[in-house]
């Protein structure tokens, strides 16, 4: 019955708006939230402010399209935020060794966070949540430890400190950074037999594997690059700071993913992802963010307005059954 | 019968789904204490009408009466109030509840506005003794078998005062001795006085127990008859739409026996394969160019075997030879890569995945072929596709398709092409026309039969037996996990497979029946 009825010719705008899919509401939010800010709110359309928004936005970018990547297989990786900080504190104790060491070594530590939370997960069947959760609070206070027991660890190497702070040419070095991942993780999921793979193993495990999908690897290495885009978050979050703090560096950074795929119109059970929805999601997190900043209105009025973004893009996304 | 007044009567039912007309003025007449079968291919409207009737959709044309007078169902609570319940394939209870919790959710009996336990229980049981049902009240749901979930579904159903109670494939996921206790309970309720609109894919059953069927056909009414006038051939002639004298003898796609590939060194030979209670000790060999058919009740360890050769739940022990080397498949990577292919019995669960589009679906298995430098082959993955699906005939609006969108004989040949452009020496097939409406099914038959006479060895295990007589070069009949006959040619009949099944293993040695 749905053939017949999917066989129908659509008008083009139809066939351009269901080629958005689930994006598209929140592609239409993005536009309404821009064009409202750009006539009320005084100095929103400005390059001065184009700029302050991406640059907030590429350590969110960087998490929340690892977070896509896991959720895309069902799962979800709540210890992102505290791999930030871990990678943070790997990369201030060794920076002094050079910055060829300090940050692979960072990065490594954030692909092991991610192995761990991918073995439990795929290996031993434990629930997602459940193990990230455990990671979560473990990584928080191994990052501590790694910083001398809490300690503000500043970092001075001026390459170390580019990272956040640095341009080339007008664009920013984290907003570079974050282009070239968000172009490479679409390349990767579009064009890959592992992009592929995550979606069969997301959308249907079983059946998958009958075809010959290896869908515990997938899985495996779904969280290994959730860690080591975290891990780069981090350092670019410990460069702009130009120091390691283990107790806030990454603190929420989990939820600003989360709630960015979906509201990008990721399905949270798995099976089907759009990382042009994540970077329109984050885009409409930051521009709340940001124009209540601007607005002089209170954070806490930002974080209602958060929640009944995400509330309403997730209702707009519900499975619908005729 | 002597003409009783009808309990339900719909007229001139009319649905549209933006702009595609689903049910085309159809009528529908359900009598007291009638077993009415609800037969059309896929697409005819069978379900659409179902859920008219049972309130889950509105119609936009027509009128149904209950019991003389008009009415007019908003909800299926709606529906149910009057008397008119769905039970539905899947069971939609809760698992980790007790039956009589179950039976009475969402209208528990109170006592001081609190949930009178002791009368749940005691009222369920009355009522499932009422219907012969050996059902414990407190047992947990999900610790039932299927079929006894099933009858506390239809036990619901008729607690809540069921005057028309629709059963949707109700046998789909039963084995056959439960589905002997279904048919005693349809029975009972019938007795009662009870309208049951009846929804199966399967002619034993309509014959078995229903009375009338009203056939439909791409949303039009094609006529409502009695089964005992009507010879199976022209009910499948009503459905089709087609003469008579346009079919052939046989009602699958096979066309009648094969002959037997003889002389030819086996393809696949499998030697005393077991696994824990389910498998002990299952043989049986494949050659180049056949159909080899695996005939068994449910339980019998036919999908067990098929699943150990492919890797999936690999044999604990036994051997496997593939063209003569010996294949130890622990995963199915390693069974694909030798070159066997499988499509499971589970279409859903286990054979589609359903967000993804028909192209990425078919090309799965096959896409570490595809790739150049690591990155898939776009023209390549469209050239397959394309071949592919205009060579099995997959009807959908284009390759980029949701393959859930797609009807099931559709999406089993989406299956069958996922493997099929792999090249394999050796298919599994189990249950390849499982929920498939005739005439899909008739083509998936052909097909196969096709393949087969390109040389490839064809492992078919089905329940259908008019499909394993028709279809097999030979047929091994499997029982309690282990082999109890190998027919061949004219010793293969329904007969000698349902005597095999029923009768085989009483013999110590597995017993050939020779031709």
């Amino acid at each position: 019955m749905s053939a017949t009825a999917a066989a129908r010719p659509r008008p083009a705008i139809g066939r351009w708006w269901s080629a958005l899919g689930p994006t598209g509401g929140a592609l239409v939010a993005l536009i309404v939230l821009v064009a409202a800010n750009s006539i009320f709110t005084p100095n929103f359309a400005t390059a001065g402010n184009f700029w302050n928004v991406l640059l907030q936005l590429s350590v969110t970018l960087l998490v929340s399209v690892g977070m896509t990547f896991v959720i895309a297989t069902g799962g979800v990786d709540l210890a992102v935020g505290s791999v930030m900080a871990i990678s943070a504190a790997v990369a201030a104790v060794t920076v002094d060794q050079g910055l060829w060491i300090a940050i692979p070594l960072a990065l490594a530590a954030g692909m092991a966070v991610g192995l761990l939370n991918g073995a439990f997960v795929s290996y031993f069947k434990v629930q997602a949540i459940v193990v990230t959760l455990a990671t979560l609070l473990a990584g928080r206070g191994m990052a501590q430890v790694i910083n001398r027991d809490g300690a503000l660890l500043t970092i001075e190497d001026p390459g170390f400190l580019a990272l956040g702070r640095g341009h080339v040419g007008p664009l920013p070095v984290q907003v570079l950074i974050a282009a070239v991942v968000v172009a490479l993780a679409v390349f990767l999921l579009r064009s890959t037999p592992f992009g592929r793979y995550v979606l069969a193993a997301g959308g249907n495990p079983a059946a998958a594997r009958l075809a010959g999908v290896p869908v515990n690897r997938t899985v495996v290495s779904v969280y290994v690059l959730s860690g080591l885009l975290a891990g780069m978050a981090g350092l670019i979050e410990a460069s702009r700071l130009g120091a390691s703090a283990a107790a806030k560096i990454g603190q929420g950074a989990e939820l600003d993913a989360i709630a960015a795929v979906v509201v990008g119109g990721t399905l949270l059970s798995g099976g089907r992802a759009t990382l042009l929805g994540t970077v329109v999601g984050a885009l409409i997190m930051q521009v709340i963010a940001t124009s209540f900043n601007m607005l002089l209105i209170p954070y806490s009025w930002s974080l209602a307005f958060k929640a009944l973004i995400i509330l309403v893009a997730v209702y707009l996304q519900r499975p619908r059954r005729v | 019968m002597s003409t009783p007044d009808p309990i339900l009567r719909m007229e001139g039912i009319t649905k549209r789904f933006a702009g595609a007309t689903a049910l085309d003025g159809v009528d529908f007449e359900l009598r007291r204490g009638e077993v009415h079968a609800l037969v059309g291919e896929n697409g005819a409207g069978k379900s659409t009408l179902i859920k008219i009737m049972t309130g889950a959709y509105r119609r936009d044309g027509g009128q149904v009466w209950l019991e003389g007078e008009p009415v007019d169902f908003r909800t299926p609570a709606d529906a149910q109030a009057a008397g008119v319940i769905a039970v539905h394939q899947e069971i939609h209870l809760l698992a980790y509840r007790t039956v009589a919790e179950n039976v009475y959710l969402g209208r528990e009996p109170r006592r001081w506005g609190l949930v009178d336990w002791g009368r749940m229980n005691t009222d369920t049981g009355a009522l499932l003794q009422r219907l012969g049902l050996a059902i414990d009240p407190a047992a947990t749901l999900g610790a039932l078998s299927t079929a006894q979930q099933q009858m506390v579904a239809i036990a619901r159903g008729v607690s809540l005062g069921a005057k028309v109670l629709v059963l949707d494939e109700p046998t789909s996921s039963l084995a056959e001795r439960e589905v002997a206790i279904l048919y005693t309970l349809i029975r009972q309720l019938q007795a009662e006085g009870t309208a049951i609109v009846y929804i199966s894919h399967r002619f034993d059953e309509l014959y078995t127990v229903c009375d009338r069927v009203t056939v439909l056909r791409d949303g039009k009414l094609v006529g409502t008859r009695h089964l005992r006038e009507l010879e199976r051939l022209d009910l499948v002639c009503l459905m089709l739409g087609k003469p008579r004298e346009a079919l052939r003898e046989g009602t699958t796609g096979f066309g009648g026996h094969q002959a037997e590939a003889e002389g030819t060194a086996p393809l696949l030979r499998a030697e005393g394969l077991r696994r824990g209670q389910k498998l002990r000790g299952v043989s049986l060999d494949v050659r180049k160019g056949e159909i080899l058919g695996v005939a068994g009740l449910l339980g019998s360890g036919r999908t067990e075997t098929a699943r150990a050769i492919f890797g999936a739940d690999p044999a604990q022990e036994g051997t496997i030879q593939l063209d003569g080397k010996r294949l130890d498949p622990r995963t199915p990577d390693d069974a694909i890569a030798a070159g066997i292919a499988f499509v499971s019995e589970d279409r859903k669960g286990e054979g589609i995945i359903p967000e993804l589009s028909v192209r990425e679906n078919l090309t799965l298995a096959a896409l570490p072929t595809l790739t150049r430098a690591g990155i898939v082959d776009r023209a390549r993955q469209r050239e397959i596709v394309d071949r592919f699906m205009s060579r099995l005939g997959i009807k959908a609006t284009s390759a980029d398709q949701k393959i859930r969108e797609l009807s099931g004989g559709n999406q089993q040949k989406v299956l069958l092409a996922r493997w099929l452009c792999m090249n394999p020496a050796l298919l599994i097939l189990d249950e390849p026309t499982r929920g498939i409406d005739i005439g899909a099914k008739a083509e998936i038959q052909s097909l196969i039969n096709e393949l087969a006479g390109t040389g490839l060895g064809v492992l078919m295990i089905s329940s259908e037996l008019e499909e394993l007589v028709e279809g097999s070069s030979r047929v091994v009949v499997l029982r309690d996990g282990q082999n109890v006959a190998e027919l061949r040619g004219d010793a293969i009949s329904q007969q000698s497979i349902i005597h095999a099944m029923a009768e085989g293993s009483a013999a110590a040695a597995p017993a050939t029946l020779e031709a």
